[in-house]
């Protein structure tokens, strides 16, 4: 038997009665308990719990019947909170901490009727590309199980592209929720700075922390959007501009629309396949009635750089209110005097990569320091948000390659840091202008392994990037590739 | 060599406001521990803060009261270190752009005040912290525990700049802030649950000089008495040092009030580095034109302005206008007595005299005081007085009465029988009885023995247990014993 893989299927067997939410559930759990040990996506898997709810969801069947995601299965980076279900940021620090209240995005999704199968692995604290910062082992690609699915959200990105769970909640400092959906040939959308609550998600950078849906299409990534999106009195950085109707942009109709590409910026230093997949994207949208414009994004190579120094100061401040006083490890010490305590609790609690960002934030803002480093950084931040503003005047969206190089190998830049923040180059000035940006599928290359397209658009303008990925998901399949040992779905 | 001291205090006072500055616990003092918290102010993973709006509402009335520049934008900041009390890491404050700047308290604005300014620097909104319990514990001799019930109360910081010269001066001024945050209905006052505290900074230099010399920092001065002492003693020890010809350190220094010295707690070299940076979670404070308006217009009136107006309204004296103004609510009594008729000297000398008498003899508020006893029920009982109707001494006792009762000063004079006797023919009719029963005094009276006649009035007054008009009484017996001569 085949199952569905969209919401949108799962919804529609739902509805029809042609599947239970049990049904739905206890098959998500199946492929969970079947695949998972050999791809590590999960932290926690919440079986009971989903079975619970997908119960409760069939006994209501009136209650429950058009809330947009009823029994649909998603999983949720252990970065959000779940209340009365452990969230560990896969650190040490927090392996047995329970939150006594939800993150306002997994209410919302609750609330719809969404069942969470489990929380996913991803790199501490959110500090990673690749899943290996995961104090519990890295998460494996399931197109290349000896390869990284990206991160830090990787395990939310693998368990959708795996059909582990019909769509995954992400965080996106960086490109967190971009990249490894690229690398796991899925969808991911940031959505704009404000538009989704950071309520409840485990702070890494605030300014520049994002949560955002991982889909198998465009049209669900707008669905779920629609449901997480919206201003939350609990985060005063949330914003009431309205909620637009992200479903009913999805057109395909993409006539004048343009589309503007930084043709210095993504002809260096990017893998000769990912260039071929990013053209054949952009022609596919040529086809439909877009056109391509060339633009500039004169600062965008300082991002790289802007990113770390802002990310790591805002941590080092963020991670500090884990010292084993109140939740969470502490360490074993006798005699207690405090200063060992604090130490010994954040030595043998965090992993060696979050230790290198706190270090690196502390630096960043010491005394004699902050001008030089922090504040530079946030005035070259603005001049990347210009940058953006202006190309905005001559285009709809901004197309990238969502990443320079496509999935690399476990344990290959473990020993290079640096290496591994380059590859944030793509992704991380969207997260420094606060816009929203989704990777879509764009292909593969010849060893099969995916390609992601990136589309950045203005301030609050998911719409337009939703419905450009729309188009381009109407016009190629590389979305409905499933890897080979998890190709028992259907579309 | 002459020396001066030159001053600067840091005061932090907690807003009044029933919830915390970021999240919606209460802010009631004296809870058992940890039972006024939420994820919010423990600094859970994930948690926001969502300022409060009141908080600012009470930070802006502290700093006009101040006569600051309120900012029309103002940011908080996280200020970075590690302590138990502390949940997040970092306590939210405000650093480059505080709530309000540059304030000032004039020379000679009131009693109390130098023939200086003195200026306020800033004044800006934070949240405070837990607090450590180290004893009352059984394992207290191993163990620290924490309350975070006071975590995210809001507090003001208002820092003044180095104007203030001598320890008494540095108390009365924060004597004055005291009076004037809790006019200000922003601050209880309370020193002794740490809802407002004070940090100084001192330093001395020659009197001619300019410039200024190194700054210690006192902390711990929690009562005006522990300030003057702790300043006293710094001052001391450093014109002592001065005088030696020793280098003053940079440090921070804590009062001890056993050993009434204030020793050294961290040196410059040990400071602490805050890291201080925008704090991400907040928006910048953004005031427009119109709410601080708003606030500025329902503000209640500065306890130096009320001063001066009460002096030249009421033609009191300064001595009585400071009485009145000391105790919190005394000067309202006096006010509405007067709008209620009464004469602005008697009002002062009943509130100054009765009223604070059977405040501090009942030990209740002025609050309870206007429950039992209005000041309009006061002004009615001083129009008795005034029209005659009963004397002064037995206004005191319908005082007694109706603070007790409740009833009113009319009731109780018609009640009891108390009013005056009046009636020239009543009052005749009694000296004819008194004359006749003292024969041997009315002699006396007559061979010029002058004395005699204040006997025979008291005598009279007697007779009528004191309600005859001591006045007519006087005339009526003068005119009855010259006729008989």
């Amino acid at each position: 038997m085949s199952h569905p893989r969209t919401i949108h299927a799962v919804r529609g067997a739902i509805r029809s009665g042609e599947q239970s939410a049990v049904d739905v559930c206890e098959h998500a759990l199946g492929r969970i308990a079947a695949h998972d040990p050999a791809l590590h996506a999960f932290n926690t898997v919440t079986s009971e719990r989903a079975l619970d709810r997908a119960r409760a969801i069939d006994r209501d069947k009136a209650r429950w019947k058009d809330a947009p995601l009823s029994g649909v299965p998603v999983a949720i980076k252990d970065v959000l909170c779940t209340r009365g279900v452990r969230t560990t940021a896969s650190s040490r620090i927090l392996d047995t901490f329970v939150p006594p209240f939800d993150a306002t995005s997994v209410r919302r999704l609750e609330e719809a009727g969404a069942v969470i199968v489990g929380k996913t692995n991803c790199d501490e604290f959110a500090m990673g590309s690749s899943t290996e910062n995961s104090a519990f082992g890295p998460t494996r690609n399931p197109w290349a199980t000896d390869r990284i699915p990206g991160g830090s959200s990787g395990g939310s990105a693998v368990a959708v592209a795996a059909g582990l769970s019909t769509f995954a909640l992400g965080s996106d400092t960086g490109g967190s929720i971009r990249q490894p959906a690229a690398l796991c040939g899925i969808v991911g959308l940031k959505p704009t700075y404000g538009r989704v609550s950071r309520y409840g998600l485990l702070a890494f950078g605030s300014s520049l922390d994002h949560v955002g849906p991982l889909t198998h299409t465009v049209a669900d990534a707008a669905l779920v959007l629609s449901v997480i999106a919206g201003v939350d009195p609990a985060d005063a950085t949330s914003s009431p501009e309205p909620v637009a109707a992200y479903g009913a942009a999805l057109t395909g109709d993409v006539r004048g629309a343009r589309i503007g590409v930084p043709a210095r910026l993504v002809d260096e230093g990017v893998d000769p396949e990912i260039s071929k997949a990013f053209r054949a994207a952009l022609e596919v949208l040529g086809a439909r009635g877009a056109s391509i414009v060339d633009i500039a994004l004169p600062n965008a190579g300082a991002a790289i750089p802007v990113y770390y120094l802002v990310a790591t100061a805002e941590a080092s401040s963020n991670l500090a209110r884990y010292d084993g006083v109140r939740y969470g490890f502490r360490a074993k010490v006798e005699p207690q005097d405090l200063l060992t305590m604090y130490t010994r609790t954040r030595a043998e609690g965090f992993g060696p990569e979050v230790k290198r960002r706190i270090m690196l934030g502390t630096y960043v803002l010491r005394a004699g320091y902050y001008d030089a480093y922090y504040l530079k950084a946030q005035q070259v931040r603005t001049l990347i948000r210009r940058d953006y503003e202006q190309a905005f005047e001559r285009v709809d969206a901004v197309a990238m390659p969502t990443t320079p190089t496509p999935a690399f190998k476990i344990g290959e830049r473990v020993e290079d840091p640096l290496q591994m923040y380059l590859g944030d180059v793509f992704t991380v000035s969207a997260n420094l202008a606060g816009l929203p940006a989704i990777s879509i599928p764009c292909g593969f290359t010849a060893g099969g392994l995916p390609i992601g397209l990136q589309l950045t658009g203005p301030m609050f303008d998911e719409a337009s990037i939703l419905r450009v990925a729309d188009a381009h998901e109407r016009d190629t399949d590389w979305w409905k590739r499933t890897p080979r040992e998890f190709e028992d779905l259907r579309i | 060599m002459t020396c001066e001291a030159v001053i600067g205090l840091e005061i932090h006072a907690q807003l009044r406001t029933a919830s915390k500055i970021f999240c919606g616990c209460s802010t009631a003092f004296g809870a058992p521990p940890n039972t006024h918290v939420c994820p919010v102010c423990l600094g859970f993973p994930g948690a926001l803060p969502v300022l409060n709006r009141s908080a600012v509402d009470f930070g802006i009335r502290a700093a006009l009261a101040l006569g600051c520049r309120v900012n029309p934008t103002s940011i908080f900041a996280r200020k970075n270190y590690f302590y138990p009390d502390l949940p997040k890491g970092y306590q939210i404050s405000q650093y480059e752009r505080p709530l309000a700047e540059r304030g000032l308290i004039e020379a000679n604005a009131d009693y109390w005040g130098p023939e200086r300014d003195i200026r306020i620097t800033r004044v800006h909104l934070e949240e405070d912290a837990g607090k450590l319990l180290h004893e009352g514990f059984a394992d207290s001799e191993r163990r620290s525990y924490v309350d975070l019930n006071r975590a995210g109360t809001p507090l003001v910081e208002i820092v003044t700049e180095p104007d203030l010269r001598q320890a008494k001066e540095a108390a009365s001024f924060f004597g004055y802030l005291r009076e004037l945050l809790m006019a200000m209905d922003v601050n209880d006052g309370n020193m002794e649950e740490g809802s407002l505290r004070c940090d100084a900074n001192v330093s001395i230099r020659q009197l001619s000089s300019e410039s200024l010399g190194v700054k210690v920092e006192v902390k711990n001065l929690n009562s005006f008495r522990f300030l003057e002492r702790a300043l006293d003693y710094e001052i001391e020890r450093q014109a002592e040092m001065l005088r030696r010809g020793e280098p003053i350190l940079q440090e921070t220094r804590l009062w001890d009030s056993d050993s009434d010295t204030t020793v050294s707690m961290r040196s410059k070299e040990h400071a602490h580095d805050y890291r201080y940076f925008p704090e991400p979670d907040l928006p910048p404070l953004v005031l427009d034109d119109a709410r601080v308006k708003e606030i500025r217009e329902a503000m209640p009136e500065a306890p130096a302005a009320k001063r001066r107006r009460l002096e030249k309204m009421y033609g009191l004296a300064r001595l009585d206008v400071v009485n009145l103004t000391i105790e919190p609510g005394l000067d309202g009594y006096f006010e509405e007595m007067v709008r209620h008729q009464a004469n602005p000297r008697e009002a002062k000398n009943w509130v100054l005299g009765a009223v604070r008498a059977k405040i501090n003899e009942a030990r209740v508020g002025v609050a309870q005081m206007r429950s039992a006893l209005s000041p309009a029920a006061l002004a009615s009982l001083l129009a008795l007085v005034e029209k005659g109707a009963i004397s002064g001494a037995m206004a005191k006792g319908v005082f007694e009465t109706m603070f007790q009762s409740g009833r009113s000063a009319d009731d109780i004079v018609r009640d009891e029988g108390l009013a005056q006797i009046d009636d020239d023919a009543q009052i005749a009719e009694l000296i004819a009885g008194v004359l006749a029963e003292n024969g041997d005094a009315v002699a006396q009276y007559h061979a010029g023995k002058a004395a005699t006649f204040g006997f025979l009035v008291g005598q009279v007054m007697k007779a009528t247990r004191g309600k005859a008009n001591p006045k007519r009484v006087n005339d009526l017996l003068r005119k009855r014993l010259d006729a008989d001569r």
